[in-house]
C-alpha cells in the first residue's frame, strides 16, 4: 500500500473535502428521488466510494480524457461536469448532459473530455486503450484514465486491454474500483487470486494497491501514476480498495452481506476521516463541515429545481444521433495516386489463386 | 486516363494504401495484417510502406482492438480495424453493438465514432462452421453502424473513401470468395457512392436482388434465365444499412416480380426484410409470390458437396426465377 503523505495545504485539503462532500450528499438526495419517482431506470450509487473520484481525478489535466462506469455520477462531478446538467440527465431532460439519451448509467461530456458512462462491465477498457492510443500516435502528452471495478476484472477484455495497453506502452492509467463485490458477488467467491494489483502487475505494468478510503493515499497513488503515464512509460494500474455502502442498484435488496460488514467500513468512512484530521491539524473548525453540507445542499437544491422545470427533448427528435446528421462526400478534386491502384508491387499474390491458402489462417480458439 | 485490370483483393489494397497516403489520421489494425501481409494478402507490401505505426499488428484479442478502433477514431483518427472473419467479430460484439452504434447516441450527439471496421464473410472455400458464416444481416439490424458489402472490383476501390468520410461506425464485409475476381477499372477509380443499390443486369421480367458474394451467382443465374428467354433484372444492395428500399420498389414496379437472395439463413435475415418491405409498399406491383434463395439452415459443413448444396447456387436462382414468371415462359 501506497503511504498518504500529507504535504497538501488547507485550501487543497478543503477541496478534497468539498469535493467528497458534493459527491456524497448529490448521491443521496438521488436516492431520495427515486424514491418519489422523479429518477427512474438503473441507479448506482457510490456512496462509500468518494475518495476515489476525488483522489484520482484532480491529478489530471484538463486535455486528459476519463472514462467511466454505471456507476459515475461520482466522477463526472469531480471532473467538473456540472450539477444542473448531471441531475437533469438523471431526470431525462434536454438539458441533461447526454440530452436526455443517457440517463444515470451514460453521463458524457465531450467538453471536459468525459467518455461516459459505460454500463457494459469492463465496456470502457478498449476505449480507454483506443484514446491512448489516438494520443500516443499524435504526439500528444495526454493520459486517459479508465474507471472499473472488480467484477470488470474478471472480463476477458480486462486482461486483452492490460496486454495491449502495456505492449504498446499507451498512457492509460487503470483505475480499478474494488469495492469487493461484483453486484451480489464477493470477490473472493469470484476471483482465484484476490490480489488485483499483484495480477495486473504480471502484464508488465507498475500495479499497486491503495487504501481506497484514505483520499490522502488515493492522491499521492494517482499523482505517481499519472506522472508516470505520462512519462510514456506505458499505463499503469492502481487497485483502489474500497467499499459501497448502499446496495448494488435500487432495485439490490442487499442480502449478500452482513450489516456488521457494512458498519465496519463506515467506521473508516473517508469523509469522516478526512474531517477528522482536518479537525486535528486546526484546518476545520466546530461548525465547518455542517456548514460545507448546507452550503452544498443549496448547490443539490437548486440543481434539482432546474432539473424538474427544465424541458423535454421533443419527441419529434426522438432519431436525433442515431446518425450524424451531416456526413462529409469525398473530395472529388484528390484523385488517388494513380500508381497506387496498379498492382507493381514485388510478392504480388498470383491472379490464379489466393497466395495463402485458407488451411493457413491462423487458428483461433 | 486509362483502365487497369486488379482483382478485388487489389483494390481493396489500392483503397487502403490511397487513405494511408491520403490522411495521416488513418492507419490500419488487425490480426496479421503488418508482418504476415493479411490472411487474405490484402495488406501485403503494406507494413514495408507505412510502418507498423500505421500497419498495426493486433493481438489476438478483438475486444481489445476493436474497442481500440472505436476509441482512436473518438479521439481524432480514422482507423481501418481489420477482423480476420465475420465470426471472430462475434468476440468484439459487445464493442461494435453496444459502443461503435450507441455511442452518438447516448451522448446527445456529443461523440461521433468514426471508425471503419473490415472482415471477411461468406462460405464457398470449404472453411467449416467456424470460418464461413455470412452474418452481416445480424449487423444490419443495428441502429447506428452502416453495413457495406462490396461485391465488385470498382466498390472494393471506391467504398473504403467513402466510408471514411463517415462520421459514423462503418462495417465493410468483404466475401471470401471474391478475392481474386479480377475486373477492368478505371486507374483513376474514386469513391463511390454508399446511399445507392444499383442496377447491376437490367432486365423486364423478374428482379433479382441480391448483394456480395451472390453477386456472381445471380448474375450467371441471369445469363441462363436469359437463354429462356427471361430477362431478369439483377440488383445489387450493396448497403444492407440503410437500405436502398426505394431503388427495390421502382425494380418491382418494373418487373413485378422479386426473388431475393441471401447468403444468410432464410430465417430473420435481410431477405426477410426485403420481402416485407416489398409486400408493405408495392403488394398489388406483384405478379407473383416473392421468391427467397437463402443459404440452407445448417452450420455450413465442410465437404464440397454439402457445402455447394446448402449455398445459394445459380441453378437454385434460376428455377426461383422461373417460378415467378410461371412455367409457360
Amino acid at each position: 500500500m501506497i503511504e498518504a503523505k500529507s504535504g497538501l495545504n488547507s485550501e487543497e485539503r478543503r477541496v478534497l473535502l468539498r469535493d467528497m462532500v458534493r459527491v456524497r450528499r448529490f448521491e443521496d438526495r438521488c436516492f431520495e428521488l427515486y424514491t418519489t419517482g422523479d429518477i427512474r431506470g438503473f441507479l448506482h450509487l457510490y456512496v462509500g466510494e468518494e475518495a476515489v473520484a476525488a483522489g484520482v481525478i484532480p491529478m489530471l489535466r484538463p486535455e486528459d480524457a476519463v472514462v467511466s462506469t454505471y456507476r459515475e455520477h461520482g466522477h463526472a462531478l469531480v471532473r467538473g461536469v456540472p450539477m444542473d446538467a448531471v441531475m437533469a440527465e438523471m431526470f431525462g431532460r434536454r438539458t441533461g448532459c447526454s440530452g436526455g439519451r443517457g440517463g444515470s448509467m451514460h453521463l458524457f461530456d465531450g467538453e471536459r473530455r468525459f467518455y461516459g458512462g459505460n454500463a457494459i462491465v469492463g465496456g470502457g477498457l478498449p476505449v480507454a486503450v483506443g484514446l491512448a492510443l489516438a494520443d500516443a500516435m499524435r504526439g500528444r502528452r495526454q493520459v486517459t484514465a479508465c474507471f472499473f471495478g472488480d467484477g470488470a476484472f474478471a472480463e476477458g477484455v480486462f486482461h486483452e486491454c492490460a496486454n495491449l495497453a502495456t505492449l504498446w506502452r499507451l498512457p492509460v492509467l487503470f483505475a480499478c474500483e474494488n469495492n469487493l463485490y461484483a453486484m451480489g458477488t464477493a470477490l473472493a467467491r469470484s476471483h482465484s487470486n484476490t490480489d488485483l494489483a499483484l495480477r495486473a502487475s504480471s502484464y508488465g505494468m507498475p500495479a499497486w494497491p491503495v487504501d481506497g478510503m484514505d483520499v490522502f493515499a488515493v492522491r499521492d497513488a494517482a499523482a505517481r501514476a499519472v506522472e508516470v503515464v505520462r512519462a510514456g512509460g506505458g499505463p499503469c494500474f492502481l487497485e483502489l480498495r474500497t467499499y459501497r455502502y448502499r446496495a448494488h442498484s435500487m432495485y439490490d435488496p442487499d442480502l449478500y452481506r452482513d450489516k456488521g460488514e457494512i458498519k465496519r467500513w463506515k467506521e473508516r468512512d473517508p469523509i469522516e476521516a478526512l474531517a477528522d484530521r482536518m479537525r486535528a491539524t486546526g484546518d476545520l473548525a466546530a461548525g465547518d463541515l455542517e456548514a460545507l453540507e448546507r452550503e452544498v445542499d443549496q448547490e443539490v437544491d437548486r440543481a434539482v429545481a432546474v432539473a424538474g422545470s427544465a424541458p423535454l427533448e421533443p419527441v419529434e427528435n426522438l432519431t436525433r444521433f442515431v446518425h450524424s446528421e451531416r456526413r462529409s462526400t469525398p473530395d472529388p478534386e484528390q484523385r488517388p495516386v494513380p500508381e497506387s491502384v496498379r498492382p507493381s508491387e514485388s510478392g504480388q499474390p498470383s491472379e490464379s489463386g489466393q497466395r495463402r491458402a485458407p488451411e493457413s489462417e491462423p487458428a483461433q480458439s | 486516363m486509362g483502365l487497369v485490370k486488379l482483382t478485388y483483393r487489389e483494390a481493396m489494397r489500392a483503397a487502403i494504401r490511397d487513405a494511408l497516403r491520403r490522411d495521416d489520421r488513418v492507419f490500419l489494425m488487425g490480426e496479421d495484417v503488418g508482418r504476415y501481409g493479411g490472411c487474405f494478402a490484402v495488406s501485403l507490401g503494406l507494413l514495408e510502406e507505412f510502418g507498423p505505426e500505421r500497419i498495426r499488428d493486433a493481438p489476438l484479442s478483438e475486444g481489445a482492438f476493436v474497442g481500440a478502433g472505436i476509441g482512436a477514431a473518438m479521439n481524432g483518427m480514422r482507423p481501418i480495424v481489420e477482423i480476420m472473419t465475420v465470426n471472430f467479430s462475434l468476440l468484439a460484439l459487445d464493442q461494435i453493438v453496444n459502443n461503435a452504434a450507441t455511442l452518438l447516441h447516448m451522448s446527445g450527439g456529443q461523440f461521433n465514432v468514426p471508425v471503419v471496421i473490415r472482415m471477411t464473410t461468406g462460405a464457398g472455400r470449404q472453411l467449416a462452421a467456424q470460418h464461413s458464416h455470412s452474418l452481416e444481416g445480424w449487423y444490419a439490424h443495428i441502429p447506428g453502424l452502416r453495413i457495406l458489402t462490396p461485391a465488385t472490383v470498382e466498390d472494393a476501390r471506391g467504398m473504403l473513401w467513402t466510408a471514411l468520410c463517415d462520421p459514423d461506425p462503418v462495417l465493410v464485409f468483404e466475401h471470401g470468395s471474391l478475392y481474386n475476381a479480377a475486373a477492368q477499372i478505371d486507374e483513376n477509380a474514386g469513391p463511390v457512392d454508399i446511399d445507392r443499390a444499383l442496377v447491376r443486369r437490367p432486365g423486364r421480367d423478374v428482379t433479382v436482388a441480391t448483394y456480395g458474394g451472390m453477386l456472381p451467382r445471380c448474375l450467371e443465374a441471369a445469363e441462363d434465365l436469359a437463354r429462356d428467354g427471361v430477362d431478369a433484372e439483377v440488383i445489387d444492395l450493396r448497403t444492407l444499412r440503410p437500405l436502398d428500399d426505394a431503388m427495390i420498389l421502382d425494380s418491382v414496379r418494373h418487373t413485378h416480380r422479386l426473388v431475393v437472395v441471401d447468403e444468410g439463413w432464410r430465417s430473420g435475415s435481410v431477405s426477410a426484410e426485403i420481402s416485407t418491405r416489398v409486400v408493405e409498399q408495392a403488394f398489388y406491383d406483384l405478379d407473383a409470390p416473392i421468391e427467397r434463395v437463402c443459404t440452407a439452415e445448417v452450420p455450413l459443413p465442410y465437404a464440397r458437396h454439402l457445402e455447394e448444396a446448402a449455398l445459394p447456387g445459380p441453378v437454385a436462382i434460376a428455377a426461383a426465377a422461373r417460378r415467378t414468371v410461371g412455367d409457360g415462359r
